[in-house]
């Protein structure tokens, strides 16, 4: 057991992540030497993935407010108005290095964790996705990684019991050191029933709710900001385990007691638990803060002080309660078999002060340990222009379907069936569109409105270009909400990048954040919550740039929605936004020439955004009968997917050059199909709109037939598109 | 029909079957506590879907010694009808109110697909009103759905006409022996199922398939 | 004093979980691993009684709680 007042020495400081100017602040702002635990709590504070010390400058550009935005960044998640007196509160949070040391535990608690960001709020979670990014199939651990990782998130899910309607799983060689795990949660909840984490009050009983607190995770946020290097494997024991049975308890205990008014402000117990938490309270409500960690439940024996503020133990809160409901509030708890203790005060002396053991173990400026985090203009370049690839210089394939298949089923083209039939896509029993469409759709209440939710990032774009990049993924997200006839409400990013001290890298991550900022302005779909995940390099090879963009869409009539499938034969198939032409960076150049150049496609947010109105209304005035964003694969496996979803056949007709039109990826753009009666005003419509849209030919028989150039049957189609998964996941 | 809806502390779906009870029967159920000992008075008690304490040491296995399995005990044994869906079906094997043992799906994973139900056998009271040997669209949402029993047990339920329902057309989802999704007890009275069709009831769901099954069970109650 | 519980699946019963690892370890270029069978090890610290007495206590214990006797054998050990 180490004691709480050894010698700081300059190795101590640099283990705790702190760099010597970082302390030499430390010192500054308390005026003498921290004790251990003081130090502990620091480099929790003062980590990049609490304090944002790297990209907190850049976030702060990003538009985070609209007509509909409740809450936005800052607390737990964001709140966004849907109308009724209801709102969606969602989030979007990444556990990389936890699970790709222990992939099963890893995804299990980064699950638990967004799911308690939500349901602190006052919210029931009623929606989870995720976005997987794994190594090269064929590296050695992608595997059980991925095995580890898709069982850890349904094991946390499915017993917790919500709904997973969507998510994304990526293979690139650039993750085999560093798997990306980014979990979403969204929940309901009245409007006037949010509860956030300030403190309000002085002399309030400061109560610890849920789990008990075990060494699980101590130093846990310190190693998420951490590069990994060849010691990984011993960094094991820090990871923390998730008990989806306590904290289902947690939730309806938490909604249970936040019904019965006591309960002042509550935070969740993240990263770096108690001290996170109670700092967070406290500074933000303008109180101090006393903690008596001789009454914290633990499950170990002999904890330190310096353990229990840093434990990262799962399902736990505190909460700030009226004194008058304790008795009540302790009863609901005991009720769902939970703990609960008093562990602390409010005060009104702005210190953050730890007792342990009739010891004062820290007593610090509660302000200044959040305000006064580091905050740094790391310097940056910009990526280097690639060039655009004409179509031209680019060969067209030997064999159209060979060509075809291959993108329906490798690695990156096919089916996700295997991994999301690990999920319970239906409990709730509001599920309306479930994993594998452009976007996922649950209903809310009993009114007739649903909700809409999507992840999309293509890491190759933000490489490429990180500001078209980083436009793109916003546009995509809410291209693929606006597919299914939403309105697109709001998004939570997710940020995924290298190292931020290499200006190449931050060059990466402020392009990106820029092109968010920009699409999101041009879109009016402001960023309401999220999370930044950094240092995701493995012996200095950092991941692909990997902006994951969760977005949230509504429909306020849920019969007025769309779907990818083909719906009837002699359906009219239209592509609204003209044929492609742009191949660079694209997944036929990728996967079918092998070669990963080129500039990115261009994202014209302007016309994105007339054209998605455009669609949205077709679909809600009943006029079209599927709707399909053309996304990666380009026309060709949009059309692929929509006669797989459909099981249904089409024929068309596409211009030369051939590969172009069927593989380019060109942005803003959607395949649609209407009712031949329906064809010529929809036609017509969009013309008299300034659009350009070209109709390709119609839904028929039982073979997806490109004239002159392709014909696939849709039996073949789909074996090819479920084969590899399995396949891959089976081998030994 | 008045009927009953038990939560157990990790019940997730006690929600969609309270839904879809209200729905078919035009009742709303009552809602019932694990730690309760008595049953409000009703004709059927329904033991829900979720991970009841975890399923940390076998599934449903601490539901099963709850104290209001007492109260379904002596409630089945008066007659009263008891459906166990999923986790339901798991604690009614643990109780030992139906035999045979839930295990881990052949597949090793968790299984959230859509299977095509055989109504094997109308000889029970909760599908007395369906069409014998008729298939039908439900979701299957569970990790341990893997019946076995041994070869005498599985004689007596099949020689008994106590297969309720089967996976039909290869859509065997867990490695089920015989097929079997659902089975009732000697009497008839109690039905343990895997399949949720709770979740197939109302047109806004994929399918209204899981209907015919709550109506069934409601009709039994009509007639009498 | 100290007693352990191990609770396997009765022969005959089909234990998936062991047939994979089974198939890990040949993978892992384990060869002459003929059968797996896994189980469940309960670790029980027990005061006030007998070793007798305890013995009698954990039988009950298995049949009404730790093993599924419809699928499952138990072993007691008093350590």
């Amino acid at each position: 057991m180490i004691p709480n007042d050894i010698a700081i020495t300059p190795e101590l400081v640099e283990a705790h992540g702190l760099k010597p100017d970082e302390y030499e602040r430390i010192l500054a702002l308390i005026g003498r030497e921290p004790t251990f635990t003081e130090l502990g709590i620091f480099s929790a504070m003062w980590n990049e993935h609490c304090s944002y010390k790297s990209s907190k400058k850049w976030l702060k550009t990003l538009p985070t407010t609209g007509p509909r935005v409740i809450q936005g960044p800052g607390e737990n998640a964001g709140v966004v108005d849907i109308g009724d007196g209801e709102v969606v509160v969602f989030k979007m949070e990444s556990h990389n290095h936890p699970s790709y040391i222990e992939p099963y535990q890893g995804a299990a608690t980064g699950v638990g964790g967004i799911l308690r960001d939500v349901f602190t709020m006052g919210a029931r979670p009623v929606a989870a996705m995720n976005a997987l990014r794994f190594g090269a199939p064929e590296h050695p651990r992608t595997k059980h990684l991925v095995s580890g990782v898709v069982a850890g998130v349904g094991g946390y899910g499915n017993s917790f019991g919500v709904p997973t309607v969507g998510g994304e799983v990526e293979f690139h060689a650039r993750y085999n050191g560093n798997c990306l795990v980014n979990a979403f949660a969204a929940g309901i909840a009245r409007a006037d029933g949010i509860f956030l984490s300030k403190a309000e009050g002085v002399g309030l009983p400061v109560v610890y709710l849920g789990a008990k607190t075990g060494r699980d995770g101590v130093g846990g946020a310190t190693m998420a900001s951490a590069e990994f290097d060849e010691t990984i494997e011993e960094k094991r024991p820090t990871v923390q385990v998730g008990d989806p049975f306590t904290e289902k308890c947690l939730l309806e205990a938490c909604l249970e007691l936040m019904a019965t008014g006591a309960v002042v402000a509550i935070q969740d117990m993240g990263a770096a638990g108690l001290t996170c938490s109670a700092v967070e309270m406290g500074a933000k409500g303008n109180l101090g803060i006393t903690l008596d960690l001789d009454a914290v439940p633990v499950r170990e024996e002999r904890m330190t002080a310096y353990e229990m503020m840093l434990s990262e133990s799962q399902e736990r809160m505190l909460m700030v309660l009226k004194p008058e409901k304790e008795d009540e509030a302790k009863a609901i708890f005991r009720k769902w078999g939970l703990d609960f203790a008093i562990v602390g005060m409010t005060t009104d002396t702005l210190r953050f002060i730890v007792n342990h053991q009739g010891e004062t173990v820290a007593d610090l400026p509660i302000k200044e340990l959040g305000d006064e985090a580091p905050e740094y203009d790391r310097p940056w370049v910009e990526s280097p222009k690639r060039e655009v690839l004409a179509a031209g210089t680019i060969a067209e394939p030997d064999d159209y379907a060979a060509a075809l298949l291959t993108l329906v089923g490798n690695a990156n083209g096919a089916s996700r069936r295997w991994v999301y039939e690990q999920y319970d896509t239906l409990v709730q029993g509001n599920t309306l569109a479930s994993p594998g469409g452009d976007a996922g759709v649950i209903r809310v209440g009993t009114g007739g409105k649903a909700l809409a939710f999507t992840v999309d990032v293509t890491p190759r774009y933000v490489e490429a270009d990180p500001f078209e990049g980083g436009k793109q993924a916003i546009a995509e997200c809410w291209r693929n909400l606006t597919a299914v006839g939403a309105e697109p409400l709001a998004a939570t990013d997710n940020l995924n990048f290298g190292n931020p001290e290499r200006p190449e890298i931050m060059g990466q991550l402020v392009g990106a954040i820029k092109g968010i900022g920009e699409a999101c302005r041009a879109l009016d779909f402001p960023i309401v919550s999220g999370n930044v995940s950094l240092y995701n390099e493995t012996s200095g090879e950092g991941i692909l740039p990997t902006p994951a963009i969760g977005g949230v869409g509504l429909l306020p009539d849920l019969s007025r929605r769309a779907a990818a499938a083909f719906a009837s034969e002699g359906d009219v198939i239209a592509v609204i936004g003209g044929h492609g032409t742009h191949l660079g960076q694209s997944a036929y150049l990728r996967d079918i020439l092998g070669r990963e150049e080129g500039a990115p496609p261009p994202v014209d947010l302007a016309a994105e955004r007339r054209r998605g109105d455009f669609v949205r209304e077709l679909i809600r005035a009943g006029r079209v009968t599927a709707v399909h964003d053309i996304s990666s694969g380009g026309l060709a496996v949009a059309l692929a997917e929509m006669a797989m979803a459909g099981a249904k056949g089409a024929r068309v007709k596409v211009p030369a050059p051939a590969h172009a039109a069927l593989f380019g990826e060109d942005q803003g753009r959607y395949v649609l199909t209407c009712s031949a009666e329906e064809a010529a005003s929809v036609l017509e419509d969009a013309l008299d709109a300034g659009f350009e849209i070209v109709e390709i030919g119609r839904v028929e028989g039982s073979d997806l037939t490109v004239e002159d150039i392709l014909t696939i049957s849709v039996a073949k189609l789909r074996e090819t598109h479920e084969t590899w998964f399995p396949h891959y996941m089976a081998g030994a | 029909m008045k009927s009953a809806v038990v939560t157990f502390p990790g019940s997730n779906r006690e929600r969609d079957m309270m839904h879809a009870l209200e729905l078919v029967s035009g009742r709303k159920p009552e809602a019932v506590w694990h730690a309760d000992t008595s049953l409000p008075d009703v004709d059927l008690v329904v033991l829900p879907g979720g991970f009841s304490y975890g399923d940390y040491l076998r599934s449903g296995a601490i539901a099963a010694r709850a104290p209001v399995m007492d109260a379904i005990r002596a409630f089945a044994a008066r007659g009263g009808l008891v459906l166990g869906v999923c986790n339901g079906f798991q604690m009614l094997t643990e109780a030992g109110l139906l035999p045979g043992a839930l295990m881990r799906n052949a597949g090793l994973t968790f299984v959230c697909r859509e299977v095509l139900l055989e109504t094997a056998s109308t000889a029970n009271r909760f599908t007395a009103g369906m069409r014998k040997g008729e298939t039908w669209r439900c979701p299957v949402a569970h990790h341990d759905g893997n019946y076995f029993a041994d070869a005498q047990t599985i004689a007596r339920l099949e020689g008994g006409d106590r297969v309720a329902f089967r996976y039909a057309s290869g859509t065997n989802p867990n490695g089920s022996v015989n097929d079997i999704a659902g089975i009732t007890n000697e009497a008839g009275n109690v039905l343990g199922m895997m399949p949720h069709p709770e979740n197939y009831v109302d047109a806004q769901q994929a399918s209204t398939d899981g209907r015919a099954f709550f109506e069934s069970i409601c009709e039994a109650f009509a007639a009498a | 004093m100290k007693a352990r519980v191990t609770v396997t699946l009765k022969s005959g019963v089909l234990d998936p979980q062991g047939k994979a690892i089974e198939g890990g370890l040949a993978a892992l270029g384990f060869a002459g691993v003929d059968s797996v069978r896994q189980g469940k090890v309960f670790d029980l610290e027990i005061s006030g009684r007998s070793a007798d007495a305890a013995r009698a206590d954990l039988a009950a214990m298995c049949e009404k709680l730790l093993a599924n006797t419809v699928i499952e054998n138990y072993d007691i050990e008093i350590l």
